[in-house]
């Protein structure tokens, strides 16, 4: 292959998506950097709305605002350097080709080196009554602070088994919400016994964990723990949660709005599209793209952040800055960087986020309890009982894609990416194979619904 | 149809200075906030779901479930939790001209 020539795209603009930019711009390229968001950030360091920026230090701390301040206005300076393009959505990758739409505008991109850092969204097991209005995912509820600039209720529930519901809670309280449960259905025993791997790998990130946990007692939050989640109730909305306490007792707590989430599930599909192989990670009990240490995943394709392998914020931009270099080496270019070094830290922090995910585990055992009504694709309203059905039918070898294709589950607007990993387990428990031998749902363009009048511009009409 | 339960609260103070039509009634909203806190910061829902009829009112807000798809006049599919209030917006549940359905 000739040296490449076009300028380097990266799709997504948070932590991982700007370190590789900032590092190519350094080397005196352009790249094209787009978002489907408006701003950068990315989720976890997400902007404020304007509505919140008065508020900046009473919800991330002073420490941590000015920090946030002075990285932003760095942020700036980088996208006037690159050629940024907000607000754009990318559905397609065919060959060198990476479909766009931004503003109603369809456009084509030509590239000979791509970036993939589209992050990582809440991954979810279904749960009775989790359709209702005021469920939200646990991401969606951080979300509605800093961008929405509101609860997500008054009273408000964040379960499921996610160091993320400690952030968020004393996010929710730090703003002065006051009725707010965590319900962490991680057990004690299993954190315990991660702990230690947790403080070898990243005793800082350990460390501002317990200081959140700290904040939560001081702000009077309650917190239950290994608990298990029955179900939603309400008749128009939330009304409560129903828990099972780690003593079997049962208990209903009353609310009007819940936050869920279970820890993050990358966003693969672009990757998959664009060619990289997936392979499952059984600690994480899940899918992730197969790169080389510098996320490379081919020829034209590189791959950083959480969209590459669930690491967090500062392993997400060390692993962009990382997928740079080794852009600009395939261009034959340099800039001065400790690449190993940039590897090791990167290594680090995924095995911390590896040990994290043994103290809050994805509770993979609760599909086979889910009663058959519940609702487990959201869009298309499959229950898990027609799955099961489904599954028991199938002659030769169970696979996901299959039970998609007769069900309709995974096949409505967010593509699977809700109800893909209770299939997956919903799958595997009702066949009785190992999950990984029954494979995951296949990504295919678009990637997200096209807006209308995009659509009709590609189709020719 | 689409009145229920006021879902979000605000988290910081909140003075509407525009209005948006939601289903030809006249919601206010503050320019620039985002369509999905106009809506549930009112007490309505963003839809409902074409299977069962039941109430929608977002999931992610982060523009990932679709769930708070809305129509413009125009036929233009948008996401509730992606897209900022402006004056003029003129939103529906559903698609203004059968063969935009989707
Ligand atoms: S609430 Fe999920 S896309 Fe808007």
């Amino acid at each position: 292959m000739s040296l490449p020539q076009l300028p380097p795209v990266i799709v997504g603009a948070g932590p991982a998506g700007l370190a590789c930019a900032a590092t190519l711009v350094e080397a005196g390229l352009r790249p094209i950097l787009l978002d489907e968001a408006r701003r950068p950030g990315g989720q976890g360091t997400r902007r404020l709305s304007p509505a919140m920026m008065p508020f900046a230090e009473q919800f991330l701390g002073r420490a941590y605002a000015n920090k946030t301040a002075t990285r932003e206005a760095l942020e700036d300076r980088l996208l006037t350097r690159c050629d940024w393009r907000p607000g754009t959505l990318a559905w397609g990758i065919f060959e060198d080709r990476l479909e766009v739409v931004q503003d109603g505008r369809h456009d084509s991109i030509r590239f000979d080196q791509l970036l993939v850092a589209v992050g990582a969204t809440d991954r979810l097991m279904a749960l009775p009554g989790w359709t209702l209005p005021g469920v939200f995912t646990l991401g969606g509820a951080q979300v509605a602070l800093k961008q929405h600039s509101a609860f997500i209720g008054q009273r408000v529930v964040m379960a499921g088994s996610s160091p993320l519901l400690y952030l968020a809670a004393a996010q929710y309280a730090r703003m002065g919400l006051r009725d707010l449960i965590v319900v962490d259905t991680s057990k004690s025993a299993d954190k315990r016994r991660a702990a230690i791997g947790m403080v070898l790998s990243a005793p800082g990130t350990f460390a501002e964990g317990l200081l959140l946990l700290a904040e939560l007692r001081r702000r009077g939050v309650r917190r239950i723990e290994g608990a298990e989640l029955l179900r939603v109730n309400g008749t128009n909305r939330v009304e409560a949660i129903e828990i099972r306490h780690a003593d079997g007792r049962v208990e209903a707590l009353s609310c009007d709005a819940v936050a869920l989430g279970h820890g993050l599930r990358p966003e693969t599909q672009l990757a998959e599209l664009a060619g990289a192989k997936l392979k499952f990670d059984p600690i994480l009990r899940n899918w992730f793209p197969e790169t080389d240490e510098d996320g490379r995943a081919g020829d034209r394709l590189w791959l950083a952040g959480d969209s590459a392998m669930t690491g967090g914020r500062i392993a997400a931009a060390e692993s962009g800055r990382l997928a740079a270099l080794s852009m600009l080496a395939a261009r034959g270019m340099t800039v001065p960087a400790d690449a190993a070094k940039l590897r090791r830290r990167v290594e680090r922090l995924r095995v911390f986020q590896q040990r994290m995910a043994s103290a809050f585990r994805w509770p993979s055992h609760l599909a086979a309890e889910l009663p058959d009504e519940t609702i487990v694709c959201r869009c298309e309203r499959v229950h898990a009982g027609t799955i099961r059905e489904a599954v028991r039918k199938q002659a030769g070898p169970v696979e996901v894609n299959r039970v998609k294709a007769i069900t309709r589950c995974g096949m409505g607007r967010c593509q699977g990416r809700f109800c893909g990993q209770t299939l997956q387990e919903l799958t595997a428990s009702t066949s009785g194979m190992p999950v990984e031998t029954v494979g995951r749902l296949r990504a295919q363009a678009p990637v997200r619904p096209i807006p209308i009048e995009a659509a009709m511009e590609g189709d020719g009409l | 149809m689409l009145d229920g339960p006021i879902l979000f609260r605000p988290a910081v103070e909140r003075r509407p200075d525009i209005t948006i039509r939601f289903e030809g009634r006249d919601i206010p909203a503050c320019a620039g906030e985002s369509l999905v806190t106009a809506l549930l910061t009112a007490g309505l829902l963003t839809g409902r779901s074409e299977f069962d009829g039941t109430p929608r009112a977002g999931f992610c807000l982060m523009g990932v479930c679709q769930e708070c798809t809305v129509w413009t006049s125009a036929g233009q599919r948008i996401r509730a939790c992606m897209t900022e209030a402006r004056p003029g917006l003129d939103l529906r549940t559903s698609a203004p001209f059968e063969t935009f359905a989707s």
